[in-house]
């Protein structure tokens, strides 16, 4: 029988919860990297026993951890004696967590310096790794969005990393100005059609699209539309909050905005709203039935400056036409008194039959939903608050 | 050139980075005993700390990281001054010390 692997990213450590296809019974294991805040789990599509993790702090910085067991075990990439290195004694070099920002100038110009909040320039400083998204096709390569705002990219495994500058050269990186949560490249979306093609998105520039592996980036942001920018028509700037995929059409593309829930037909060259009725149009989550395209669900959230459910009822809605047309999911969820937020990366699905949906809140619970939205369960109600959950379905 | 085993006292999170139960950790040090000879020492023989206690590229200690020896604050101190007699003898430990900051 088929079974599920839950990945837990949270702020005290990360925490994988299994259960077999039924998704009744589940056994929790963790936390790993205890007491460490864990921003991000997933496992490689190629092998997933193999799993890359962002282990971060503010005291000790940046470390990648790595499985090939599943989760049982970690290393470092890298550093256990043994691993192949490319220090010239032949002894590891630790560098598995060196992020260090191309400043060779590939585009002729210097990437040295973002927006800052005051409007003065400020240089790029690495703080953390948001998101790991490993290749499609190869097992030992995965990409990084970190913070300040850029692309990675290792071809070993996470023992080395090296950024796509491309992306900070293109023009506009100079404009780029940090969100509340920092200026955070969360969001990198792998077209499965053309290996070429990737998206990403940064609060708070907005999406962006290389159409030749990373080289070269264009801002994706027509039809965004942020009040809060002095030109509602503005290339960048928009705080985007998460965008989705689905495999089957790696064209369409939808995108949680700071309020708004946008679509795309083309690959980002135009969105839509399709927020429709929505009781309320802010969130950060959104993510697409594992075999439905136009079914699409996000958690919405009352405001920017109130980052919890309407009336203390914790709700997911759900739109199979695609958007616009939205329903509310509530059986099994809280129905008052809930004031807890659910964070971009903190919803996933799996693809069993009956799509199974997983997200996990700032309050320590992580919800499973094993008949695609219609009711709802805790798997775990008291962990440390959840920064993202990603699922992986196993034979 | 001489030699001198350092004793290295860290933090309990990057005890368990470096796969250590307890105690502190004793290092091998040639010529000067400085905070940069001890750390080059420590990262060599325990790669996965590169980063923790250092930036990477400039070297500098990281801002909530702390050190300590002998009851003095050598945190602003060059990396390349000596270090305590005590230390560079053996006697009394280097702390790594995370700054209490933060819940």
């Amino acid at each position: 029988m088929s079974k599920v692997r839950v990945l837990v990213g949270t702020r005290k450590g990360a925490f994988i919860l299994t259960a077999d296809g039924k998704r009744e019974k589940w056994d929790v294991s963790g936390p790993f990297f205890a007491g460490w805040p864990v921003y991000h789990l997933k496992g490689s599509p190629v092998d997933p026993n193999r799993i890359f993790a962002s282990q971060t702090s503010d005291w000790f910085g940046q470390v990648i951890q790595r499985s090939d067991d599943g989760g049982k075990t970690w290393i470092q990439p890298g550093t256990p004696p043994g691993e192949s290195t490319t220090a010239p004694d032949g002894s590891p070099k630790g560098e598995s967590n060196k992020f260090v920002y191309d400043t060779s100038g590939p585009t002729g110009k210097p990437l040295t310096t973002h927006q800052w909040y005051d409007g003065t320039q400020h240089p790029w400083e690495f703080k953390r790794v948001w998101h790991l998204e490993p290749s499609l096709k190869d097992p030992d390569t995965v990409y990084a969005g970190i913070e300040d705002a850029a692309l990675f990219r290792s071809s070993d495994g996470g023992k080395s990393w090296q950024e796509l500058s491309g992306l900070r050269g293109h023009g506009t990186g100079p404009k780029w100005q940090p969100g509340a949560g920092g200026l955070c490249l969360h969001s990198i979306v792998l077209d499965p059609s053309n290996p070429q093609r990737i998206f990403i998105a940064i609060s708070a520039a907005g999406a962006f699209r290389t159409d030749d592996g990373g080289k070269t980036w264009k801002p994706i942001n027509q039809g965004l539309r942020s009040q809060y920018i002095p030109d509602p028509k503005a290339e960048i700037g928009h705080c985007v909050h998460h965008i989705a995929m689905h495999a089957s059409k790696p064209g369409v593309l939808f995108m949680q905005k700071h309020w708004d829930v946008m679509r795309t037909n083309n690959a980002g060259d135009v969105w839509t709203e399709v927020s429709g009725n929505l009781p309320t149009d802010f969130g950060f989550v959104i993510d697409i039935h594992t075999h439905e395209p136009e079914t699409i669900y996000v958690v919405p959230i009352k405001s920017d400056g109130e980052h919890f459910p309407l009336d203390g009822k914790l709700r997911v809605y759900r739109s199979r036409t695609g958007g616009n047309e939205w329903e509310e999911l509530s059986k099994g969820l809280p129905e008052r008194n809930c004031y807890v937020n659910v964070l971009r990366d903190a919803m996933a699905v799996d693809s069993l039959d009956s799509c199974g949906v997983y997200f996990g809140t700032t309050g320590g619970q992580v919800y499973s939903s094993a008949n695609a939205g219609d009711s709802w369960a805790p798997i775990v109600r008291d962990l440390p608050a959840v920064l993202s959950v990603e699922v992986q379905t196993l034979p | 050139m001489s030699r001198a085993t350092i004793q290295v006292a860290l933090p309990a999170h990057l005890r368990t980075l470096a796969r250590l139960d307890h105690g502190d950790v004793t290092v091998e040090v040639e010529g000067r005993v400085t905070q940069r000879s001890v750390l080059d020492a420590l990262e060599a023989r325990y790669p996965m700390l590169c980063g923790t206690i250092r930036d990477h590229t400039t070297q500098e200690r990281r801002p909530f990281v702390r050190f300590f020896a002998c009851e003095q604050d050598l945190s602003h101190d060059s990396p390349d001054a000596l270090l305590p007699e005590a230390v560079a003898s053996g006697k009394e430990p280097f702390f790594v010390i995370g700054a209490i900051a933060g819940g």
